[in-house]
């Protein structure tokens, strides 16, 4: 069984979700977090090994549609709403570094 | 106009509007002038869409002039959980991110509720991206219970309920993802349903954990609830998780009694319910075996697992979901240097404790080195649960449970501890991992004398006969006693 959670899995969580943490912050989460999973820790105790896993409550089979053209969303209608956008596109920060 | 139609269901309102004798703008106005006076105590509306609304209602009575039939709404005012795009009208889920986003298209359901003749008065308050259980989380300042202002509404969806409860609206739409539906009917003393996965279509529905979100009504009445849903439900071309197949009739046989129905009562989930629950549901099954039911106890080991698996998948999957607010396409940007820093101040800012807190639990149930003893785990618990209820449903036709094991708390009482707030949804949940339905009805006064929700759970598509137990709970019900805050 492995342990809850420490305040560097914490660090490391919000960074992978992209969020920024003050220090009172990651201690508070730390301890809610570590709160939640100790909860969890009733299910880490049950055989499970005879149920496979469900990711969805239906049986899905993929369905294929035919492929007819149809309108999709209006394009100004979208772009209005963006941030920021030109000619038609999004506009968004520098991506890569300067050239060294 | 005769009588005030505050108060009406939205049966009665439908009939009056469709035999002209009151018209759907009159209908309009005096639910909206209803909403302007009071809401300000409720807080249950982020906005009114006065204009739409009376748009709406202009057209309902030009069909109605012109000798055509507006459909089984015509005229019936609704409350919108804004969880649920409405193209145009800004759709916030209670978030900064999303506070300034108008939609560029409509919900299916909003499109079909439209087309049935219903008038949508605006968007309704809930937990930021209904991540909650009592209303508190919202960005917009909490939703209040309209029987008692110092209360929680319940959550996700408390402004839907709590408009509803208090006649600002007959009927709404929520979203009920691990109860949200169900829990905040329950705590405000009026019906709320969660459909069988796949049978109300999410497009439109913006996504928090996507193999248990569901879109269902809220009503005064059962009736009123099987109407609503009866019009919101059917296949959409848009979700591929939507159904095919024939959508069942929720109404012909509702008032046919309950006469030989088999009704097991969980007994897992009556532990730890507070003393007045608890007497409320002896007095539920005593009432529907008075009625011809045969109600006996009966064991559901699983459920008992429910809380932990789903406090780890739903997470999971918001922390999927939620990747998609990074302030480039819509929403609220925070402009950093680069692109990276630019996601970060964007979410950071945008995104709520609540919310933050599920995407860092759901990021680490997910992360390499947990994935198997946590996500994995609970995955593999969700089809005990399963398992556990088909074995019910081998003996049963439906089941019976509380909603919630305790009536509205106060304001303040939960929100420093998240995990006590989770355990408010101890009931709700097992449904929502199963794909089932579930209803909460509501039953008499409990602690404080706020109101009791009793839940009648059914297998998948048993629809039909959870309204008809649910009609024959409600004609036994006590009534609730206590006055609205503006009565």
């Amino acid at each position: 069984m492995p342990e809850s959670i420490s305040r560097k899995e914490v660090k490391h969580v919000a960074s992978l979700a992209k969020l920024a943490l003050s220090d009172e912050e990651e201690l508070m989460y730390t301890d809610q977090l570590a709160a939640i999973l100790d909860h969890a820790r009733d299910i880490m105790a049950l055989d499970t090994a005879k149920f496979a896993p469900t990711a969805h409550p239906l049986e899905l089979n993929n369905v294929f549609r035919s492929d007819v053209e149809k309108a999709s969303l209006d394009r100004d209608e979208v772009l209005s709403q963006a941030p920021a956008s030109q000619d038609g596109r999004f506009v968004v920060p520098r991506i890569l570094g300067e050239a060294p | 106009m005769t009588a005030s139609t505050i108060g009406m269901s939205a049966f009665e309102i439908a009939t009056l509007v469709r035999s002209k004798q009151v018209s759907a703008a009159e209908v309009t106005h005096e639910h909206l002038a209803l909403v302007k006076a009071r809401d300000g105590d409720l807080n249950s509306f982020l906005q009114i869409s006065e204009e739409a609304a009376l748009a709406s209602a202009k057209a309902v009575d030009e069909m109605i002039a012109k000798g055509e039939d507006p459909g089984a709404l015509a005229g019936v005012p609704i409350a919108l959980k804004d969880n649920l795009v409405t193209r145009g009208i800004s759709t916030t889920c209670a978030s900064q991110i999303l506070k300034a986003w108008k939609p560029p298209y409509d919900a299916t359901v909003i499109l079909k509720a439209r087309a049935a003749g219903a008038v949508a008065l605006g968007k309704t308050n809930l937990d930021e991206f209904a991540m909650g259980s009592s209303t508190e989380n919202s960005s917009f300042g909490p939703t209040r219970n309209p029987y008692d202002l110092g209360r929680v509404p319940g959550g996700s969806s408390g402004g839907s309920a709590a408009a509803v409860a208090a006649k600002f609206a007959p009927i709404a739409l929520g979203s009920d993802t691990g109860g949200s539906i169900r829990q905040p009917a329950a705590l405000c003393g009026i019906v709320g349903v969660k459909p069988t996965y796949g049978l109300v279509s999410r497009y439109g529905l913006i996504a928090f954990a996507s193999s248990l979100d569901q879109i269902g009504p809220f009503a005064r009445n059962v009736k009123d609830a099987a109407l609503l849903l009866q019009v919101i439900a059917g296949h959409d071309r848009m979700d591929s998780t939507s159904l095919g197949g024939p959508v069942p009739d929720l109404l012909s046989d509702i008032e046919n009694g309950v006469e030989g129905l088999r009704i097991g009562v969980i007994e897992e989930l009556i532990d730890g319910v507070s003393p007045m629950v608890g007497t409320a549901l002896d007095s539920a099954a005593n009432s529907l075996s008075a009625q011809g039911a045969q109600v006996e106890h009966l064991s559901v080991p699983a459920v008992k697992y429910g809380l932990s698996a789903y406090y780890l998948i739903a997470p999971a999957e918001a922390s999927s979901n939620l990747a998609r607010y990074d302030g480039v396409r819509y929403g609220l940007r925070v402009e950093g240097q680069d692109m990276n820093e630019t996601y970060v101040a964007s979410r950071t800012k945008g995104f709520g404790p609540e919310v933050k807190r599920r995407i860092m639990l759901g990021t680490f149930a997910l992360s390499s080195g947990y994935y198997d003893a946590y996500y994995g785990r609970a995955q593999r618990v969700r089809t005990m649960i399963i398992d556990s209820f088909r074995k019910a449903y081998e003996s049963f036709d439906v089941l019976l449970s509380p909603t919630s094991p305790t009536t509205a708390f106060e304001l303040g009482a939960k929100a420093a501890d998240p995990l006590s707030m989770y355990l408010s949804d101890v009931c709700t949940i097992p449904t929502n991992l199963a794909g089932h339905p579930a209803i909460s009805v509501p039953y008499g006064e409990g602690e404080n004398e706020m109101p009791i929700g009793v839940q009648i759970l059914a297998p998948a598509l048993g629809e039909a006969n959870m309204f008809k137990v649910a009609r024959a709970l409600e004609r036994g019900a006590p009534l609730i006693a206590k006055k609205l805050f503006w009565e």
